[in-house]
């Protein structure tokens, strides 16, 4: 059990160490949601009216409302951000280091999930922080409550990362990873918007909405913001981690993998 | 006793067909080169004896660990040094070989022992806390031959691990390696240079996915130089 822990702690290490190397990428992360928080939704305010809907018991500005969905952005560029440094390091080879350990594949795997998931956290509470900063705040004890919301969400946006990272060949494709998975996903979801005013202009589009697991990894972190549990974005998000999950074990399995190929 | 085998090891990548029918054999404390040109399919083989892919096809033997069916204790018993460097060039040297070490479980005060006593051996001890982007290519080498030792292993695959050095450094790393299979483990030297390889070394050659001869070199090489051997084994004489 000892090997286990030992390499969960390395690599989550390496993680952070790596992280904390790349200053740049934190400070990115960072502002981009900024730059939606106090630019974007001021913008919106006056155009974008909110009614009262859960978790919200008053009328909300338009900035609370997209924090949850800022939050969740964070995740999810963290994602892919993890699954670019995993076919980077499949292409620079230290991917080979890991997946030649006698450890099972699986829980290595899952110790960079954990390492990446981790890291992107630490980013949402700086950015809460910021926000709190711009009196932008939630109810205090939301600010606990949201950390295994967080935790869960991150875990489904890593995996499908993961995912990715088992499907993309080359680094140079990862453009279109941006075009096709992180903004369909994002726009596609109730970050920026409830759902119920997406019906309004069009249905289908809201069944999308409703449909993107993003948008349920979005309103658990909001109803876990407000110290509430929504089960069912619970139930989603959970049901979405292991298909991708899943899917990116398959897709890592030495009898099907391409990683090495290269080499 | 075997320290590492295959037989009957074929894979294609779609159509084409990078190894036909390989099998080999190498006993323990022996150093075998496996000579090919480039293409010849070397980094294929590397990549199913260190279990990146599985062959559909054949089976590999670590130290009497079967690749298949306990890969957990055949991949604990093999050291692997790979053609493209795979060290994170920001962290320092030490912290390279820890990580190597946790990933195999080793940790603390046994970890740090063997990290002191694997840079000693390689004449490294001064640089652990270097990061890997300070060292030369040479150095970079050591630190994964040494990183390759940390847990032990009794086979140790080293895949052209002389690309892009300058002779010195080439000749007292093909030397070390020499060493190690005088001490007792057994090592697989991929390489496309003849001059690597000893008259008392045991030889593959590989060639268009396929393996050409075996043998130790001083046989292989019969009356004429291994180079010229293996340049009209390969049809590749001027």
């Amino acid at each position: 059990m000892t090997a286990y822990l030992t390499s969960l702690r390395a690599i989550v290490l390496r993680e952070a160490l790596r992280f904390v190397h790349q200053r740049e990428r934190f400070i990115a992360a960072l502002v981009r949601p900024l730059v939606w928080l106090l630019v974007f939704a001021a913008g919106f305010r006056a155009a974008l009216g909110l009614s009262i809907i859960p978790p919200y018991q008053t009328y909300i500005t338009y900035e609370t409302y997209i924090v949850p969905g800022l939050c969740g952005m964070i995740l999810l560029f963290n994602g892919m951000q993890s699954s670019l440094s995993l076919v980077y390091d499949r292409e620079m080879g230290s991917m080979k280091l890991l997946l030649t350990s006698p450890l099972p594949r699986g829980w290595l795997l899952f110790c960079k999930l954990l390492g990446s998931t981790a890291i992107s956290i630490l980013q949402v509470y700086a950015f809460l922080a910021i926000a709190a900063l711009f009196d932008i705040t939630m109810p205090a004890p939301g600010y606990v409550t949201v950390l295994p919301a967080l935790i869960v969400a991150g875990l489904m946006l890593g995996a499908l990362g993961l995912l990715l990272s088992s499907l993309i060949k080359q680094l140079e494709n990862f453009a279109g990873v941006m075009n096709f998975v992180i903004f369909p996903m994002f726009f596609l979801s109730s970050a920026l918007y409830p759902l119920w005013k997406m019906a309004e202009s069009s249905e289908l589009l809201h069944d999308i909405c409703a449909l993107n697991p993003f948008t349920h990894a979005v309103e658990l972190i909001r109803f876990a913001l407000y110290v509430e549990l929504n089960p069912m974005a619970l139930l989603w998000t959970l049901l979405a981690t292991s298909v991708f999950a899943g899917a990116a074990l398959i897709g890592y399995d030495p009898a099907r993998t391409r990683i090495g190929r290269r080499g | 006793m075997t320290g590492l085998e295959a037989q009957g090891l074929t894979y294609s990548y779609g159509a084409k067909q990078a190894l036909d029918d390989v099998s080999f054999s190498v006993a323990s404390g022996v150093f075998c080169a496996l000579l090919g040109p480039n293409g010849a399919g070397k980094s294929t083989l590397f990549n199913l004896l260190t279990r990146l892919f599985v062959a559909p096809d054949g089976r590999i033997t670590v130290a009497g660990h079967d690749l298949r069916a306990a890969p957990r204790a055949a991949l604990a018993e093999l050291g692997i040094v790979f053609q493209q460097t795979t060290l994170d060039l920001d962290l320092s040297v030490q912290q390279n070989l820890s990580y190597f070490a946790a990933l195999h479980g080793l940790s603390g005060r046994s970890a740090r022992q063997r990290i002191d006593a694997a840079l000693d051996q390689l004449d490294m001890r001064e640089r652990a806390g270097e990061k890997a982007r300070a060292l030369n290519g040479g150095h970079r080498r050591r630190t994964e031959i040494a990183r390759a030792l940390l847990h032990d292993p009794s086979v140790l695959l080293l895949d052209e691990p002389t690309v892009g050095l300058d002779a010195a450094a080439r000749a007292s790393i093909t030397d070390y390696a020499h060493a190690l299979a005088d001490q007792g483990k057994t090592i697989l030297w991929a390489t496309h240079l003849t001059d690597e390889v000893r008259p008392d070394d045991d030889l593959i050659i590989l060639h268009r996915a396929r393996i050409l001869g075996t043998g130790t070199a001083r046989d292989i090489a019969g009356d004429m130089s291994l180079q010229d051997r293996f340049l009209l084994l390969t049809g590749q004489a001027a």
